[in-house]
C-alpha cells in the first residue's frame, strides 16, 4: 500500500518509493517537484512566496522559493540523490483574482514562477516538464514509483506532467 | 514579536463585537434587498496557522465560489465571500430575478451578480466598522474565482506570509433559509493594521499577560 504525505503550503517533504506526494489546492502557490530515477526518490516543496529578502519572518525556508529549492535539494541529497539525475516539474502559480489588474508586480503567482525558475538555474537544474500561470487552482500528486506528477484541476480531467 | 499571537481575551472579544456589528450591517443590508429573512450566526474568530486554513472551511478541494476584495486606508484587510456552488447560484437567481434553480452555471451574468452582492455587503460591513473605530476605509472592485477552496484561500492569503504564519479571520456564517443558501464570510486585517484597530477599538494593552492568554484557537 501506498502511502499519500500531503504537503501543505510552505511545507517541503521527501518520499521513497511507492509513496505519494500530494499538494492540495495550489493557487498562487507553486509546487516544485524533484524526482530521482534511480534511487526513485521524489521531494516536493509547497512555495507561497517569491522573496525572502521582503520578509520579517525566516523560520521556514519552505515558505520562499529562493529559500525553498537549496533546502529541498539539500534534503533530496541527503537522501542520496544526485543533482545531475533530477527532473524537476513545476506547477502552480495561477492568479485566480484579477483585482489587481495586470500590473505584473502584484501577481504573486507569476512572480513565483520567475523566483522558482531563477532558483532553479542557479542550482543548474533544468525544468523537465511545467503546468503554471492561468486562472485555475490545481492539486498535484508525484508519484515516487514512477515519476509522473498527475495534475487536478477542478471540472477538468486529470492530465499528466 | 506576532501581534496575532498575543492578543488576549479583552482584544478578540472587541475585534468579534466589530464582526459582529460589521457582520449585523450587512446581514440586514441582504435581508432587505433579497426581502428574506437572513440569519446570522455569531462571528468566529481564530487564529490559524496560514498552512491550515482550508481545513477550517472543510477541505481544500471543495470546490466553491469566492469573491474577493481588498479594503484598504487607514487601515488594510482582505474580505472573501464564500458560498458553496449550489449557494451561489440560488443567490444569484434570487438577484437576478429568475425562477429558483434556473442558473446552471455561474456565468457573466451570475458572477456580475455575486460581485454586486459583495460589493454591498462589504460597504455595508466597511461602513459599520467604519463608523465605530473612526477609521477611513474604502473598498476594491470585486475579482471572482470559481475553483477549489484552497487554491482560493491561498491566493487571497499569500501575501500576509512575509510577515508572519498565522492570519487573524473573523468569520461569519450567513444563510437565506427560503432560497436555500449559505455563505460565508472572512474578514482578514494585514497584520501590519492588525495594532491599528486595535488602538480604535481603545484596547491596546501590548501583549499583557492577563488570564487571556490561552487563547489560541
Amino acid at each position: 500500500m501506498s502511502t499519500v504525505f500531503r504537503v501543505g503550503m510552505s511545507e517541503l517533504k521527501t518520499a521513497t518509493p511507492k509513496d505519494v506526494l500530494m499538494a492540495l489546492g495550489l493557487g498562487s502557490c507553486v509546487g516544485v517537484c524533484m524526482y530521482d530515477p534511480l534511487i526513485k526518490l521524489g521531494g516536493m516543496a509547497h512555495i507561497m512566496l517569491p522573496d525572502s529578502s521582503q520578509a520579517r519572518e525566516l523560520s521556514n525556508p519552505g515558505k520562499f522559493a529562493d529559500t525553498a529549492i537549496p533546502a529541498l535539494l539539500e534534503l533530496m541529497e541527503k537522501n542520496g540523490a544526485l543533482r545531475r539525475r533530477l527532473i524537476v516539474k513545476i506547477v502552480g502559480g495561477a492568479q485566480m483574482f484579477s483585482i489587481s489588474g495586470n500590473d505584473p508586480r502584484l501577481n504573486i503567482g507569476s512572480r513565483n514562477v520567475t523566483a522558482v525558475e531563477e532558483a532553479l538555474a542557479k542550482y543548474g537544474l533544468k525544468i523537465a516538464a511545467r503546468s503554471v500561470g492561468g486562472n485555475l487552482g490545481k492539486t498535484i500528486t508525484l508519484d515516487t514509483e514512477t515519476g509522473i506528477v498527475n495534475v487536478k484541476t477542478f471540472n477538468c480531467p486529470v492530465f499528466q506532467l | 514579536m506576532d501581534v496575532i499571537l498575543n492578543l488576549n481575551e479583552l482584544q478578540l472579544d472587541a475585534l468579534r463585537e466589530v464582526g459582529n456589528i460589521g457582520a449585523g450591517h450587512a446581514a440586514t443590508v441582504l435581508s432587505q434587498m433579497l426581502n428574506q429573512r437572513v440569519e446570522m450566526e455569531v462571528p468566529r474568530i481564530s487564529i490559524v496557522p496560514l498552512g491550515e486554513i482550508c481545513e477550517t472551511i472543510g477541505g481544500a478541494e471543495l470546490p466553491m465560489v469566492g469573491v474577493y476584495m481588498r479594503v484598504f486606508g487607514d487601515v488594510t484587510c482582505r474580505m472573501l465571500y464564500l458560498y458553496p456552488r449550489n449557494s451561489a447560484l440560488s443567490i444569484a437567481d434570487f438577484m437576478i430575478g429568475r425562477p429558483k434553480r434556473e442558473s446552471v452555471v455561474i456565468g457573466e451574468i451570475e458572477g456580475s451578480a455575486l460581485k454586486e452582492l459583495a460589493n454591498i455587503l462589504t460597504g455595508a460591513y466597511v461602513y459599520a466598522f467604519s463608523a465605530f473605530t473612526k477609521l477611513n476605509m474604502l473598498s476594491s472592485v470585486p475579482g471572482l474565482a470559481f475553483d477549489m477552496a484552497g487554491a482560493i484561500l491561498n491566493s487571497v492569503l499569500a501575501d500576509i506570509g512575509e510577515q508572519t504564519d498565522y492570519a487573524l479571520v473573523i468569520e461569519t456564517k450567513l444563510s437565506v433559509a427560503d432560497i436555500n443558501a449559505t455563505g460565508h464570510f472572512f474578514l482578514v486585517p494585514d497584520p501590519d493594521s492588525l495594532t491599528l484597530i486595535l488602538d480604535a477599538l481603545g484596547v491596546k494593552g501590548g501583549c499583557q499577560q492577563s488570564s487571556g492568554s490561552e487563547c489560541q484557537n
